[in-house]
């Protein structure tokens, strides 16, 4: 069999809440170990774009497949399971627990499952590796925001995920922190994760995404290479107002 | 398991054996008393497996409680059926209740949980009396055995064995791990993979199970099963008080309420007896505002800033 290289593939997908339409028919693919940016002002419709993916929203129209199987009807256990993982635009840590216990949460129930000793040691090495090591009983909400988004990144990639969802992982790091993230993600896109991320810092974009998808209003008004799109007049009135 | 979890094991193992010597010491109103103390031990440590790490406080122990007590006086009195089949019908009825409880109440939480779950027990209180007076006429149910109090007692202890035993593996269980991140964060939870429908429906059946359970174990003490009774909302406070009181946040917390919390009130019962009402309203006063850990919580809170200052 040939290996098809499309792992997501978003179909004619429509979200209402009531009478505002939030995605209005939208459709993009994402392929196999790609970075997927999905950019445009506030309210455009980016995080319920992420949202309808993982599950967290029923979307009312159109289909979300994963590897070809369609995923639009699944609870957010079921996609999680199927292997998507993501983050939240508001960082969600799990408070009472320590930081090991959080990274464990990401593993024992989801994509690639371990428990008992052997998930205690492999949480152990994903807090290493994001910049959390030798803090594994620590409670949660002794760190700082960033390292709660370390911390929620970290039970992300607890099952080896196939496809992850960054939502602004990247906001509100400053400029040492903000390369230090560009070259996780980096490295988790070289071990063949797939990753769609909304993000609002331009450097990240131009650096990590293969491609992006510019959305205003709900819809997609744009989508192809970040240097294209970002000069595209198009985006630009988006972002920047019309001339006068 | 660990060498620690062995230990737990064998120091609960003479705990319970111990409190099974009981009856062998106590005359006849201590054994009353220990009699009430194991019940709601029972009912408080159950209570908390599901309510204490996922924060969903449930006022339904009394539906399933009736259920047990009620369902083993019909069958004794209208219908011939001994004693422990009907104790073996009456904790089945109750399971069942139990999930499809759990199964309605899934997309409520907080307050609305709280609300509907009081409401529940109100309503099958309710619609139990009404049968009765409507079509069984209305005729008391006798629970005649020759089961005494130390009898009862022991039947109590056991399923107290059951009851931590099935604590103590759950907290080393998936289910236990997947409960306390429900608790945290349930959106967090089902993104990680957690049917955490599926989990809670679990451990709400299996406290709604021995709810009924010791609603029919205890029910020939009774003698005389009476819906207003059986089913009496108090029941689902003091349950909840007790838990709450001792600290959910262990296996063996509610015990540590349910022990002074019993004694208070039967104390206020002999003395004061108008005001027993009353005092369960101050002890809820008090743990929410100086207590919200529990009387355990509390004790842990503050040996840690003690080890903390002596650094």
């Amino acid at each position: 069999m040939v290996e098809t290289s499309l792992v997501l593939a978003v179909q004619n997908v429509t979200k209402r809440f009531g009478g505002l339409v939030a995605v209005n028919n939208l459709s993009f693919d994402v392929s196999r170990n790609e970075v997927m940016g999905i950019i445009g002002p506030n309210g455009s419709g980016k995080t319920t774009m992420m949202n309808l993916i993982s599950g967290a929203l029923a979307l009312n129209e159109g289909t979300i497949s994963l590897n070809g199987r369609y995923i639009s009807r699944l609870s957010s256990h079921e996609i999680n399971r199927r292997g998507i993982a993501r983050t939240f635009q508001l960082v969600r840590i799990l408070p009472s627990l320590t930081l090991l216990e959080n990274a464990m949460a990401g593993m024992v129930f989801g994509h690639q499952r371990l428990w008992g000793e052997q998930a205690r040691h492999e949480a152990s090495k994903l807090l290493e590796r994001v910049g959390l090591g030798g803090q594994q009983s620590v409670p949660a909400t002794a760190l700082t925001y960033i390292d709660q988004k370390r911390l929620e990144l970290a039970r992300a990639l607890a099952a080896k995920p196939e496809v992850l969802l960054l939502d602004e992982w990247l906001a509100g790091l400053n400029p040492t922190e903000l390369q230090e993230g560009i070259d996780l993600i980096h490295s988790l896109r070289d071990e063949g994760i797939t990753i769609i991320l909304v993000e609002h810092v331009m450097d990240a974009i131009r650096s990590l995404c293969d491609r992006c998808l510019v959305m205003a209003a709900g819809a997609k008004i744009a989508e192809g290479r970040p240097q294209e799109v970002l000069s595209d007049p198009e985006v630009i009135k988006v972002y920047l107002g019309e001339d006068i | 398991m660990t060498s620690g979890d062995v230990k737990q094991l064998v120091w609960g193992a003479i705990l319970l054996a111990l409190a099974a010597c009981v009856p062998l010491v106590a005359n006849g109103y201590w054994m009353s008393i220990a009699l009430t103390i194991a019940m709601f031990t029972v009912l408080s440590t159950s209570w908390a497996l599901f309510s204490g790490p996922t924060h969903y406080i449930s006022l339904a122990t009394a539906a399933f409680f009736g259920v047990g007590g009620f369902l083993v006086g019909t069958g004794m009195s209208d219908y011939n059926t001994d004693y422990w089949t009907m104790v073996v019908i009456a904790s089945l009825a109750g399971t069942v209740l139990a999930f499809l409880v759990g199964l309605a109440t899934l997309r409520l939480s907080g307050v609305y949980f709280v609300i509907f779950t009081l409401g529940l027990a109100e309503m099958i209180r309710t619609l139990v009396s009404w049968i009765q007076n409507n079509f069984t006429g209305s005729r008391g149910l006798y629970v005649l055995t020759d089961l005494g109090e130390a009898d009862i007692y022991i039947h109590l202890v056991l399923v107290a064995a059951l009851v931590y035993l099935a604590g103590w593996w759950i907290a080393r269980s998936r289910l236990g791990f997947a409960m306390r991140i429900i608790g945290n964060d349930e959106m967090v939870a089902r993104h990680v993979g957690i049917n955490t429908a599926f989990s809670k429906v679990i451990l709400f059946t299996f406290s709604g199970f021995v709810a009924s359970l010791v609603g029919a174990l205890i029910a020939p003490r009774y003698t005389y099963i009476e819906p207003n009774g059986v089913f009496s909302p108090e029941l689902s406070f003091i349950v909840v008080i007790m838990a709450l009181l001792g600290g959910t946040g262990r296996l063996w917390g509610p015990i540590v309420g349910v022990i002074p919390f019993a004694l208070l009130q039967e104390y206020i019962n002999a003395n004061y007896s108008n005001y027993s009402t009353l005092v369960l309203g101050i002890a809820f006063l008090v743990i929410v505002y100086f207590l919200p850990h529990g009387v355990l919580g509390r004790l842990e809170e503050t040996w840690a800033k003690r080890r903390r200052s002596t650094w």
